[in-house]
């Protein structure tokens, strides 16, 4: 196991001391978060001051959300590419392909008809299809980032991606609506 | 959150929904979406031979307030010629439909639709134009 210290300069990728790259490898993040926890972990430290007790308490805050930024592949790829200094622009670029935000149209009107209709058949057809093309994407995002180093391109799958999740809430949601 | 009235008037009874035949005359269709709520939405116009927008139809998946944005601004362009309706600015339709500022983006995504919609509308039209919607990336 590689060493692990404590640095608030270092980025997400250092502190866990992994390779700054889009397809980590998750078992060794894992450990490596399980060894920075186990020597900052709060509960370690009941026999210190109060004022350091409470340092170890926000590294230890830090720490998880360091993990979990990394450990979920949009927050990671969001992170990744804010590094490299590349805005993801999810709040503000309005302006997909427009081939995508047709399909996504479609998409949203087999789920309201699926809905509609309480058909569970075509709701799990269309769970399949996002599926794939939810993986499909995030392929696309790692050649993207880690090969090509395209991080406009990276940004712009980033964006479709967050319309994936959207549609996966809806379909969810459709589940649940059925199932009432 | 509370939606405002006029918010829950459109919501509840859009105007112009729907979309035009594919071969009407005069279409220009905008699509535009927002990653951060995944809404989507539709805007059409039809101009006449003066290049008045005399009608307008939408279709938007999101929430209230994006519903409310775009039935607004269907309104909105009709009897406008497609260079005023360019003329329109989120700020004015969030301040007529009360958005609190978490919806402001839905305001956006309407103007936004409408530049869209002109900008296509004047590619198949032979006008050349330089909007924002045409510098999107990607």
């Amino acid at each position: 196991m590689q060493p692990v210290s404590f640095n608030l300069q270092q980025n997400y990728f250092q502190l866990f001391n992994i390779a700054q790259v889009y397809q980590i490898d998750t078992a060794q993040l894992e450990r490596q978060y399980r060894a920075l926890q186990s020597l900052i972990h709060p509960d370690k430290h009941t026999h210190l001051p109060d004022a350091e007790q409470r340092v170890a308490m926000q590294h230890s805050t830090l720490v998880n959300e360091a993990y979990q930024t990394l450990l979920q592949p949009m927050l990671r790829a969001r992170y990744l590419l804010s590094l490299h200094g590349v805005d993801t622009q999810e709040e503000t670029n309005t302006i997909m392909p427009l081939d995508f935000l047709t399909a996504q149209m479609e998409w949203r009107e087999g789920v309201a008809e699926a809905r509609r209709t309480r058909d569970a058949a075509l709701l799990d057809e269309l769970e399949m299809r996002l599926h794939r093309e939810t993986r499909e994407l995030e392929s696309q995002l790692a050649v993207k980032i880690d090969t090509e180093k395209d991080y406009a391109a990276a940004a712009g799958l980033a964006r479709k991606l967050r319309f994936m999740e959207r549609l996966a809430e809806e379909i969810h949601a459709a589940y649940d609506a059925m199932d009432a | 959150m509370a939606y405002s009235e006029k918010v829950l008037d459109h919501y509840e009874n859009p105007r112009n929904v729907g979309s035009f035949a594919k071969d009407e005359a005069g279409l220009g269709t905008g699509m535009v979406g927002a990653p951060a709520c995944g809404d989507v939405m539709r805007l059409q116009i039809k101009v006449n031979k003066d290049g008045v927008i005399e009608d307008a139809k939408f279709k938007t998946y999101g929430c209230g307030s994006a519903i409310a944005s775009s039935s607004l601004v269907t309104e909105w362009v009709k009897g406008k010629t497609v260079n005023q309706a360019l003329q329109i600015k989120n700020t004015q339709i969030a301040e007529e439909l009360a958005l609190p500022p978490v919806k402001i983006h839905c305001s956006i995504l309407a103007e936004d639709a409408i530049k869209a919609a002109v900008a296509d509308y004047k590619s198949k039209h032979g006008e050349m134009v330089d909007t924002a919607a045409c510098k999107g990336s990607i």
